[in-house]
């Protein structure tokens, strides 16, 4: 209980170290959202107007602190204020559609490398140097050296452009009205495959090493000696006795990963223009939409402290030696 | 060598070498490493493409042929770019900042990494926990999308990149460096030091730095990774100084012009697969570096050698080496 109480403490202090930075960040930096706004009408407007415009973005004469505090009092009612790009769409409601394409994109991949990733790895390590485990890990490797966007192109190009075998952008076809039919989930995977094939193939050599690395080490057990002489069946030892053993480092990983599929996808969304929350930030920074821009921040990084939160409350349950502390 | 002397290594070497070999342990590690010299090989033609980028591919790079998106030929080998500047050109003066943004990036990064690390790993106590309590921020807040918010504000250049780039990218190897201050603390030498009255300064540098020297400089080229991955990933996505040549801002271009979509992979290839080669090489020299910090490795390597693939596979427990010194 205390060492959740200490994590909890963690959180707290991170998410108002992100509340401060997307506060502060825009106000102290040479330029504020305002002249960035209007640079570009140049000197067409009167100091009145620029005064106006000030006031609307709630860069006032206000003392910086009393800005603050309307900010997180708006914050805590659900008010991010409104994107200047997509105006006047709120903030929370571009945040919220994107993050439903992340978290598909993201999990459906996420649960595709951990499966592939642990298998690959349990093999590798289970005849280690063998003809299996000479090939897999270094093309993953090799292929995971490759950047993300990289092997996006890669992948459009070929598989999309060539191949004509799924769509080359966004998340579903715009003709087909969103709802449960066959036919927009059928379209909403075919938008779905590529980007998830990339983001499994950059992601996989880093459940396979974790995976085999863990592996490796719990292998050299006494109690997988035992577990031989008993006469228990490979399978049995591979699976039961082994790889059980080794899967606690990876669920470690899985939480870093899961928090990262809301920020990680960045390069992929925007290649396969998928409208995820990634795909959203880039445009937001290309706008120059400073509240959007500020929301998604805040909306990934309090996702990834949720998320981190709940693993160190799954990680009590399943390793006994975190709540004897 | 004999084959089967691999599992001790008694190679007679002359004194210089030796006394070489003490002082910089992992230059000989990489040396010695396959796969590590391959990588080694890659980075130094890397390299020295960028140094002698005036002597390789002579005339300006931004210069425009009249032809855009033109297939590899005998007047542009590498093709030309929706642009119409030569491809051969544009990878081979691009090396020249991405290097940089990516050396200088390691470089910085490890500064901070080493003195943060070192300062919490030595004092200990409330200095700890703040810096503990900075890096562990930094750790969890997504680096990319910090990024990409950053550079909305920053105003794009090479100084820039690499400030945002190392502000985001030195936190692992703080905590790293920590542990391993704390470990070394403890150590008997340590404690004669202190005994005999050296100052906590010359402690650091004259005890403790020097045997962290292997993980500096594993953690540079690590950080040297992700410098030249984000950076590119950056200038793919139109956020660093757009008049700058380097391998991401070529991949932008070619993004910008639609290269992809009228069939002009050559305007992708070169310096994608520069990023690529130069990520591969550098993960390479760590996974020599790696048999540095984990002898383990070393010797399930040497066992393999000695005893051959057929039978290695029945072995399960890792071998412990035993090397006399």
């Amino acid at each position: 209980m205390r060492f959740l109480l200490r994590r909890l403490q963690f959180y707290i202090v991170a998410f108002i170290a992100a509340l401060v930075t997307v506060f502060y960040l825009p106000r102290l930096l040479p330029g504020d959202p305002a002249t960035a706004i209007l640079a570009p009408m140049g000197s067409r407007l009167t100091q009145a107007q620029i005064d106006a415009l000030r006031k609307a973005l709630g860069l006032g004469e206000e003392p910086l602190w009393k800005q603050f505090a309307s900010f997180v009092s708006h914050l805590f009612r659900g008010d991010l204020g409104v994107s200047y790009s997509q105006f006047p769409t709120p903030v929370t409601d571009v945040i919220a559609t994107s993050l439903k394409w992340t978290l598909l994109l993201g999990l459906t991949s996420l649960l595709l490398s951990v499966v592939i990733g642990h298998l690959v790895g349990i093999m590798g390590a289970w005849r280690r140097g063998g003809l299996f485990d000479t090939i897999v890990p270094p093309v993953s490797n090799f292929i995971g050296a490759f950047p993300a966007f990289f092997l996006a192109l890669g992948v459009l190009y070929f598989l999309g452009l060539k191949l004509h075998w799924f769509p080359i952008s966004h998340a579903a076809d715009h003709s087909i009205p969103p709802g449960f039919t066959l036919a927009y989930i059928g379209s909403v995977l075919r938008h779905l495959a590529m980007p998830m094939l990339v983001s499994v193939l950059v992601n996989l050599q880093i459940w396979i090493m974790t995976m085999r690395n863990s592996m490796v080490v719990v292998l050299a057990e006494d109690y997988i000696t035992m577990a031989e002489a008993k006469g228990l069946t490979q399978r049995r030892i591979m699976f039961n006795y082994a790889a059980r053993n080794a899967i606690l480092p990876s669920v470690t990983g899985f939480g870093i990963f899961l928090g990262s599929i809301l920020g990680g996808q960045v390069l992929i969304e925007q290649v396969f223009s998928y409208p995820g929350l990634g795909f959203q930030l880039v445009r937001a920074v290309g706008a120059r939409d400073y509240p959007l821009m500020g929301g998604l921040f805040l909306a990934i990084t309090t996702g990834i402290l949720l998320v981190n939160f709940l693993l160190d409350i799954l990680y009590t349950y399943i390793d006994p030696r975190v709540r004897r502390q | 060598m004999d084959k089967r002397q691999g599992i001790r290594d008694t190679k007679p070497k002359n004194g210089r070498l030796r006394v070489l070999e003490q002082r910089f342990p992992w230059l000989f590690v990489i040396v010695r490493h396959r796969q590590a010299r391959v990588g080694l090989a890659i980075i130094s033609v890397l390299i020295l493409m960028a140094l002698f980028a005036p002597v390789i591919a002579p005339g300006d790079p931004t210069e425009y042929h009249g032809v855009t998106n033109t297939p590899p030929s005998k007047e542009h080998i590498l093709g030309t770019d929706p642009l119409g500047r030569d491809e051969f050109r544009l990878m081979v003066w691009g090396a020249r900042v991405t290097l940089l943004v990516g050396f200088g990036t390691a470089a910085l990064a490890m500064v901070i990494a080493t003195v943060v690390g070192v300062v919490a790993g030595y004092f200990r106590g409330i200095v700890d926990d703040i810096l503990m309590l900075i890096t562990n921020l930094f750790l969890i807040i997504p680096g990319l999308v910090l990024l990409i918010v950053l550079s909305a504000y920053l105003h794009p250049g090479t100084g820039t990149v690499i400030l945002a780039l190392a502000f985001t990218g030195w936190a692992f190897h703080a905590r790293i460096i920590r542990a391993m201050t704390l470990s070394l603390r403890e150590k008997d030498f340590v404690a004669a030091a202190v005994v005999a009255g050296e100052s906590s300064f010359s402690i650091i540098f004259r005890q403790i730095l020097p045997n962290m020297v292997n993980l500096i400089v594993g953690g540079f080229i690590g950080t040297t990774i992700y410098g030249i991955g984000a950076s590119t990933a950056l200038a793919f996505l139109g956020l660093t100084k757009m008049t700058e040549i380097s391998w991401g801002t070529n991949l932008f271009y070619a993004q910008n012009g639609n290269a992809l979509l009228l069939g002009a992979w050559w305007a992708f290839v070169p310096s994608g697969f520069c990023v690529a080669l130069a990520a591969l090489a550098l993960t390479w020299i760590n996974f020599g570096m790696d048999e540095i910090t984990n002898p383990r490795l070393r010797a399930e390597r040497e066992l393999r050698k000695a005893l051959g693939r057929k039978f290695m596979q029945r072995v399960r427990a890792t071998p412990v080496r035993f090397r006399e010194r």
